[in-house]
């Protein structure tokens, strides 16, 4: 029987959705190693150890909860310190954690304090005997990487959406956990936080992704993309790096080898030729649906569903279907 | 300014990856490898920086066989001022393990920053240059996207989900590049020529033991087939309709 | 990029990154612009500040001059790269260091080196080189431009010279003539002549169906004053153009694998794509005879170029092995971009696609630098040991 240690990923005091994704695979590890305990460490202003309790439905047994004015912001010296201490008053067989900003930052630094072994951006993972076992999309998704993990505790950080956070109840108990070190003394201050566009998921959480390229032949065009996103209400905008290399679309936007990777249910390219890099920035998508005026644009051959025709035609055409659609619900 | 830029030898990212005969690598046939991509933002970033802040050093360092003596001079014909390689028969896939042999060749360097690439192209895994800065137990950056130093002192941007953060560092610091920052210059003939003269040392890497290995590699199962439903606004409706009968995603 | 026989493994680690950097920065700066150069008909000399920073100018001339001291392989290279995006840039390129700057190197004065070499290579001087006559093209021993020294050691030129690449954009032309009234070619010298001297003019010539992202141009000389100092000291007879020649045609051998690796690679991608009968195109018989041929004869031609290019860095190279690779290559050449321009279809004939620019342009290369058929008359009096020139 072995204990599990989770970061639970908080935006000031708001769990994030991937903090319940990393609650459920560690209780899904713990149940089959005996059925330890899985403690759910979050961070974050006051208030936040309240909206943690939540964590207890997918099956955190303990909430270790560190309150501080300065957490707020991401003071990721102060938190990493704060867990590795956790981690080595406590035996723990894992650390799960997700692969977030926030997550590729602490990863690291926790595999450096504690000297112990890291994967990232894990997308299963199962124990076996002493070790543990994950898959991880690697050369940009281009080859699934099947891994050993040996040593406890191993720090696992999983791929946001790519495990469901399933319900597990229990009553968690809540127990207060001061920071190890003063959170206003970190070397890297947060000086500002900028908040992006209001209303749209990001396109780590989004469901939905409308994601627009150079077919769009113009940046004011893309004011249908973001309409269709709306007409779908749950969907996030991503772009092609052509469109983010010309600055119509900021570079966090895009979508690629070298940008987001994404696997929403549905991802609609409007006006993408469907480059090699950029698929391997979205081929994982449950359904894709492409729109481009060019039929032999490869976007078809990985497309499940394609229409021929011009975007500036299509989209609005779609835009309106959806709408129609979603009101008959 | 003292500047140390880590870099990695990687396949050229456009490849069409086939996995080799011992089911945990991939076939390197007809594979070209390359500086890795953010690596060689980190290279540009790097030598941006002295130019614009006069006289230093930039140096590049790199783990792994003979083979990334090759990559070190295209750092160096970049304008990088010398390399090194910490000589290791194969590069593991435990970052960690990679993180520890480059503290012990960083530390008594006295640098005031070091790059990395936030991640590498092969493994995507982002661990090296973070854990690193943690061994050596300086304020890291870990994936910025905007960076601007001056007197000492550094600010930096951050993507979040559907946000970013600016934060504020003094130097030394680590910082790990993100895309956007810079593209990097492709070296010039002369620079190509140059780069046969600068230092290039070898030296065995003190790699920490790996306990992360790769068990096997597969390729994602291939999408079945799509079609093309039709052509222009005529085919939305029965897009629609598919969206909500067979795919059940509306 | 094709390289079907690992040629690859037989260059230099150096060569290599050469050949990766002026890759880069042909499909970065050259190809998206060179179809519209073309069809308006002009050389994108806006990109001469960045070929010059490269290094591409005399790259093969020493480190000394400002050159990048490359070997002739890595020239050679560097040509493949620039003529894989259009033969007229290339040109550009090879008459700047083959044509201008190598007859200073070869010809001038230490003082005529360190005044124009440098300039040269940072492409703030730009050279063009004067040797063909509207009468006198295969048979430039036979040019009447004439230089008539004077009194005070200074030169008076009068003469025309045509077809000739950079004529109009140049700052300086290196023009063959007679002198002092001998019609033979032992009396032939190089002189370095200022384009902005009194009595030169130059002349787009117009109308061209070929080459048109280049400039070419007729030059006249009316009374021209040269100073004694323009002469090139160590010139002398039919030779010394010969020796320029042979030097552009080598980078030419090469530059001719660059546009055949073009169409090939964009006639293999559209036929891998193009869907009729249900069937990709490349699926049937006829089109893979096309790729087939054209994969072997530019193998071929990558090796003989490689080994050409070790002969001259080893210096036991002959201007008749020069020779037979550029009459071997060019025409190769010809062929693959004209198969390339049919396998393409009905697109094959918009300027959005390369094949039929290249195979235009190549006409041009097939003509110049010495006809196929005077390369084919060279090799065949070096094997007979006759001459059939008349």
């Amino acid at each position: 029987m072995a204990n599990f240690l989770v970061f639970a990923e908080t935006r000031g005091a708001e769990l994030r959705k991937v903090a319940g994704e990393a609650v459920s695979v560690a209780r899904r590890l713990a149940d089959a190693t005996g059925g330890g305990e899985v403690h759910a460490l979050v961070a974050g202003p006051s208030g936040v150890g309240q909206k943690a309790e939540t964590l207890g439905r997918f099956g955190a047994d303990v909430v270790l909860v560190v309150e501080h004015v300065a957490l707020t912001t991401f003071a990721r010296e102060a938190i990493a310190e704060t867990v590795a201490q956790r981690a080595n008053s406590a035996s723990y067989r894992a650390i799960v954690l997700g692969f977030s900003a926030q997550g590729r930052d602490l990863g690291p630094r926790l595999a450096a304090k504690l000297d112990a072994p890291l994967v990232s951006d894990v997308t299963d993972v199962e124990i076996t005997g002493d070790s543990l076992t994950v898959k991880h999309p690697a050369y940009a998704n281009k080859v699934i990487v099947t891994l050993t993990v040996s040593g406890a505790p191993a720090i696992v950080s999983v791929r946001p959406s790519a495990f469901t956070a399933t319900e597990s109840p229990r009553a968690a108990r809540l127990e207060p956990l001061a920071p190890a070190v003063d959170p206003t003394a970190g070397r890297v201050k947060v000086v500002q936080v900028i908040e992006g566009a209001r209303g749209r998921p990001d396109l780590a959480d989004a469901p939905v992704i409308v994601a627009g390229g150079r077919g769009l032949k113009a940046p004011e065009n893309f004011k249908l993309v973001e309409d269709l996103a709306d007409a779908f209400g749950n969907a996030a905008v991503g772009a092609t790096r052509a469109v983010t290399d010309e600055g119509w679309r900021p570079h966090a936007d895009q979508i690629g080898q070298t940008g987001r990777q994404v696997s929403p249910q549905l991802y609609v390219a409007v006006g993408i030729s469907g480059a090699i890099q950029h698929l391997a920035g979205m081929r994982s998508s449950k359904t894709i649906v492409a729109i481009n005026k060019d039929r032999e644009a490869p976007i078809f051959k990985v497309a499940d569903y394609g229409i021929v025709g011009d975007v500036l035609e299509v989209v609005p055409a779609l835009t309106q279907a959806v709408r129609e659609a979603k009101k008959g619900h | 300014m003292k500047i140390a830029v880590c870099i990695k030898r990687t396949p050229d990212s456009e490849t069409r990856f086939r996995i080799g005969a011992s089911g945990s690598a991939i076939d390197e046939g007809g594979v070209k490898f390359d500086m890795d991509d953010f690596a060689s933002y980190a290279v540009e970033v790097a030598l941006q920086l002295k130019e614009k802040t006069g006289p230093g050093e930039v140096v590049a360092i790199a783990l792994g066989p003979d083979n990334v003596q090759e990559t070190l001079r295209k750092a160096m014909s970049m304008g990088v001022d010398r390399g090194i390689q910490l000589k290791a028969d194969a590069v593991p896939f435990d970052g960690l393990a990679i993180a520890k042999a480059l503290a012990a060749e960083l530390e008594a360097g006295a640098f005031d920053l070091i790059f990395f690439g936030k991640h590498a192209f092969d493994t995507g895994s982002g661990v090296v240059g973070t854990a690193t800065a943690e061994l050596l137990d300086l304020p890291c950056v870990t994936a910025a996207s905007k960076l601007e130093i001056a007197n000492g002192k550094g600010t930096a941007r951050r993507e979040l989900e559907g946000a970013a953060e600016m934060v504020e560092f003094s130097l030394p610091a680590v910082v790990t590049i993100d895309e956007g920052i810079a593209r990097p210059r492709y070296p010039s003939l002369k620079g190509i020529m140059a780069a046969k003269k600068k230092p290039l040392e070898a030296k065995p890497a003190q790699l920490g033991t790996p306990r992360v290995a790769v068990k096997g590699m597969a390729l994602p199962p291939d999408r079945p087939p799509g079609r093309i439903i039709g052509e222009g606004s005529a085919a939305v409706s029965e897009l629609v309709k598919l969206l909500q009968t067979e795919a059940k995603v509306l | 990029m094709l390289d079907f026989f690992n040629i690859d493994s037989q260059l230099s680690e150096e060569e290599r990154a050469v050949r990766d950097s002026v890759r880069r920065f042909v499909d970065e700066h050259v190809l998206p612009i060179i179809g519209k150069c073309y069809v308006e008909g002009r050389f994108p000399k806006e990109l001469v500040p960045a070929m010059a920073e490269l290094g591409v100018f005399g790259a093969n001339l020493p480190e000394e001059y400002g050159c990048a001291g490359l070997n002739n392989v890595a020239y050679g290279l560097i040509m493949q790269e620039l003529e894989r995006g259009d033969s007229g840039v290339r040109s550009f390129a090879s008459v700047q260091g083959a044509l201008a700057m190598y007859p200073i190197y070869a010809f001038g004065s230490e003082d005529q080196r360190r005044t124009w070499l440098p300039r040269m290579a940072q492409g703030e001087v730009i050279g063009c080189f004067g040797l063909t006559e509207p009468d006198f093209g295969s048979n430039p021993g036979g040019m009447i431009t004439m230089a008539n020294e004077q009194s005070d050691g200074t030169w008076l030129l009068n003469g025309a010279k045509m077809w000739i690449t950079n004529g109009s954009t140049a700052n300086i032309a290196v023009v063959w003539a007679k002198t002092n009234g001998d019609k033979a070619e032992r009396s032939i010298r190089g002189f370095i002549v200022p384009t902005k001297s009194k009595g030169f003019k130059a002349r787009d010539q117009k109308g061209k169906l070929s080459l048109r992202a280049s400039d070419t141009s007729e030059l006249v000389f009316e009374d021209v004053h040269l100073p004694n100092d323009a002469i090139l000291p160590k010139s002398g007879g039919l030779k010394s153009p010969l020796m320029c020649l042979t030097q552009a045609r080598y980078g030419i051998s090469w530059g001719a694998i660059g546009a055949a690796i073009a169409c090939f690679e964009e006639a293999l991608s559209y036929s891998k794509n193009r869907v009729m009968f249900d069937r990709p195109i490349g699926s049937f018989q006829l089109q893979q005879e096309r790729i087939a041929d054209m994969l072997t004869e530019i193998t071929k031609a990558q090796l003989v170029s490689l080994h050409l290019g070790r002969l001259k860095d080893a210096g036991s190279y002959t201007p008749q092995q020069v020779s037979l690779a550029k009459r071997n290559n060019v025409n190769m050449a010809t062929d693959i971009a004209r198969e390339a321009r049919r396998l393409l279809g009905a697109v094959g004939i918009l300027a959005e696609y390369a094949a039929m620019r290249h195979m235009a342009n190549l006409e041009s290369v097939y003509t110049y630098e010495g006809t196929h058929d005077v390369h084919t008359l060279i090799l065949g009096q070096a094997m007979t040991g006759m001459s059939a020139f008349q």
